[in-house]
């Protein structure tokens, strides 16, 4: 048998309890602090206290939230990093976040939230559609994705979206101002219980898919030219892999706006921890995204509580200066 | 096995091969020598199916190539190419690469018999004791047995391979020619290689294809073609052909430029003379 099973099922065993401890911490923490012992008789109990309502129907809707999205950028992360070959690529490179913002900035100022919630994730993941179709087009010619161009196109649209965010806001009044500033900071307040399913189906439904492609990942990181040696029929593989990543990181960017940091630094450390090996890398990385976000999250919530802290803050001041320390202690064995 | 038929190749629009014939049977051993640029590793690619042909056709057993799926060519045609650099990967993941063309559509873990191969084929390489250690830690000679390896375990028929022996010392290259010398003798397999050195080649190839401007000079045995007329037309500069001493193979010595103006100036003294 494959030795890399019994990896793999050991280590997703692992992340498996640190995600049940992370969110268990999650649930318990907060303004109102409830024992873990209350958090099991409320379970029990049912409906009916306000400590239930604060456990189930505004902590547990976050962290599964949580886990969603920080799943589906760090497995945004690791499928880029795989394709480009490059330890540099994020979720948030391509211009689809970018196309997401600028969706939800033009909702934000035409008050078309005001008719329905729904229509601001709506918006995000139109504008994110909007630019994987730009930078598909653009990159599509005679068949063939050409991985610098698509890298570069992907760029230069972050650039132009991010400048058109800029004229937006400057064109509109404070009010609506503030409200496109806090929605790009990101959050994982989300009331609406349709939308955390949505998120929660189909960032797993595309974890499913993307581990189609963990063999094709594996050849990918040798080069492109290996890849085909390898019979991989590499321009199928690079534009599902291409649609897989944006979508994920239109889903996460629609619903809980840029949370920065979590598809870079994740994919990373993850690597330094198991290896190369995608058929792992992959599963480990969307359930450390989960984790790590819902940990973020939790922090964020707690520092200042009552007030809470843009999570973004939380994931860059972590995750940063976990990495800055992981990669100095690396260098000096 | 191997038919390549009025082959036009290039990047872009500028052709670099043109108009390319030859034919590789079972069990041969195949040396594509030329200078830089001559279009050799083209050739190469072209053979592995990296860059489209132009014009023309390369067939694997008189079905055209580019008909064959994708999978089942990586199970008869392996590739050994120049500058990988693979991080991350320990030997033994590394060789398992070779069995991904053997993998069903939902098959994510090797099998009994993909192990099997994996470790035959590093034994074969003598990189078994290896297997744990990563790649990037490793000297050039042991890397190039490691790819070597991974080709194996593709179980192919033909492999192709580009300069195996670029950079590394002549243990090394002896080595690895050896070692390709064994595989071609023991196990039938057919072998087509770019090679620099034009003394390898005449040691070990039972053909050689000069290559010269994006089309063949002239193919032959390596006593037909690595003759001072042939060897100093197609890459401009003056050589001795003489026979190696143990082998009786031909041995191509080069001269220096000072060399030769020292014996243009004999030869004009003598004129003088005369």
């Amino acid at each position: 048998m494959d030795r890399k099973i019994n990896r793999l099922v050991l280590v997703l065993s692992v992340l498996a309890a640190m995600l049940f401890c992370a969110a268990v911490f999650s649930l318990c923490v907060g303004s109102a602090g409830i024992p873990l012992k209350r958090v099991f008789q409320l379970f029990f109990e049912g409906r009916g206290s306000t400590e239930y309502n604060i456990v189930f129907d505004i902590r547990f809707p976050r962290i599964l939230l949580g886990f969603a999205v920080g799943g589906a950028l760090a497995l945004a992360g690791v499928i880029l990093q795989g394709v480009f070959r490059n330890p540099l690529v994020e979720p948030y490179t391509l211009g689809v976040s970018g196309g997401a913002a600028l969706g939800a900035s033009l909702n934000i100022v035409f008050k078309l939230y005001r008719s329905s919630v729904l229509t601001l994730p709506l918006f995000g993941f139109i504008g994110a559609f909007f630019i994987i179709i730009v930078l598909y087009l653009l990159n599509m010619r005679k068949g063939t994705i050409k991985l610098q161009w698509l890298l570069l196109n992907g760029v230069m649209i972050s650039f132009i979206s991010s400048s058109l965010i800029m004229l937006i806001m400057s064109l509109s009044r404070a009010e609506d101002m503030h409200g496109i500033i806090f929605w790009i900071m990101g959050s994982l307040d989300e009331p609406n219980w349709f939308i955390i399913k949505v998120t929660v189906v189909m960032s797993i439904a595309l974890l499913a898919v993307s581990y189609l492609f963990c063999l094709d990942l594996n050849a990918f990181s040798l080069g492109e030219e290996e890849a085909m040696h390898l019979g991989v029929r590499t321009e199928k593989s690079k534009r599902m892999l291409f649609i897989a990543a944006s979508l994920l990181t239109g889903l996460s960017v629609a619903v809980a706006g840029m949370i920065g940091f979590v598809g870079l630094v994740v994919p990373h450390f993850v690597k330094m921890l198991t290896g190369g090996d995608h058929r792992v890398l992959i599963p480990a990385s969307f359930l450390s995204g989960g984790i790590f976000l819902i940990f973020c999250d939790t922090l964020a919530r707690v520092v200042i509580a009552p007030m809470e802290l843009p999570v973004g803050v939380i994931t860059g001041i972590l995750g940063g200066s976990f990495f800055v320390y992981a990669l100095a202690k690396r260098r000096s064995v | 096995m191997l038919k390549v038929e009025n082959l036009i190749c290039g990047y872009e629009k500028k052709a670099i091969l043109s108009d390319v014939s030859f034919q590789v049977d079972k069990g041969e051993f195949v040396g594509i020598i030329g200078p830089n640029g001559s279009g050799k590793t083209t050739l190469l690619r072209a053979l592995s199916r990296i860059i489209e042909p132009s014009g023309g056709m390369i067939s694997l057993y008189g079905k055209d190539m580019r008909q064959i799926h994708p999978k089942l060519l990586a199970r008869s045609v392996s590739v050994v190419s120049q500058n990988i650099s693979p991080e991350n990967f320990t030997v033994e993941e590394f060789v398992s690469l070779g069995r991904l063309p053997y993998y069903g559509a939902f098959q994510f873990f090797g099998t009994k018999k993909d192990y099997q191969a994996v470790h035959a084929a590093m034994e074969l390489t003598g990189v078994e004791a290896l297997g744990e250690r990563f790649l990037e830690k490793m000297s050039g000679g042991e890397k190039q047995l490691v790819f070597i390896a991974r080709a194996l375990a593709q179980e192919p028929e033909l492999i192709l391979l580009d300069e195996p022996t670029a950079h590394l010392d002549i243990a090394h290259q002896v080595n690895i020619m050896d070692l390709i010398r064994k595989l071609n003798r023991d196990f039938g397999l057919t072998v087509v290689m770019v090679l620099h050195d034009l003394n390898l080649a005449g040691e070990y190839c039972h053909k050689l294809l000069l290559v010269n401007n994006g089309s063949i000079h002239k193919i032959g045995q390596p006593r037909e073609i690595l003759n001072y007329r042939d060897i100093e037309e197609v890459y401009g500069t003056r050589v001795v052909v003489v026979e190696n001493p143990v082998s009786g193979k031909p041995y191509v010595v080069l001269v220096p430029g000072e060399c030769r103006e020292e014996e243009q100036a004999q030869g004009h003294k003598k004129g003088g003379g005369n």
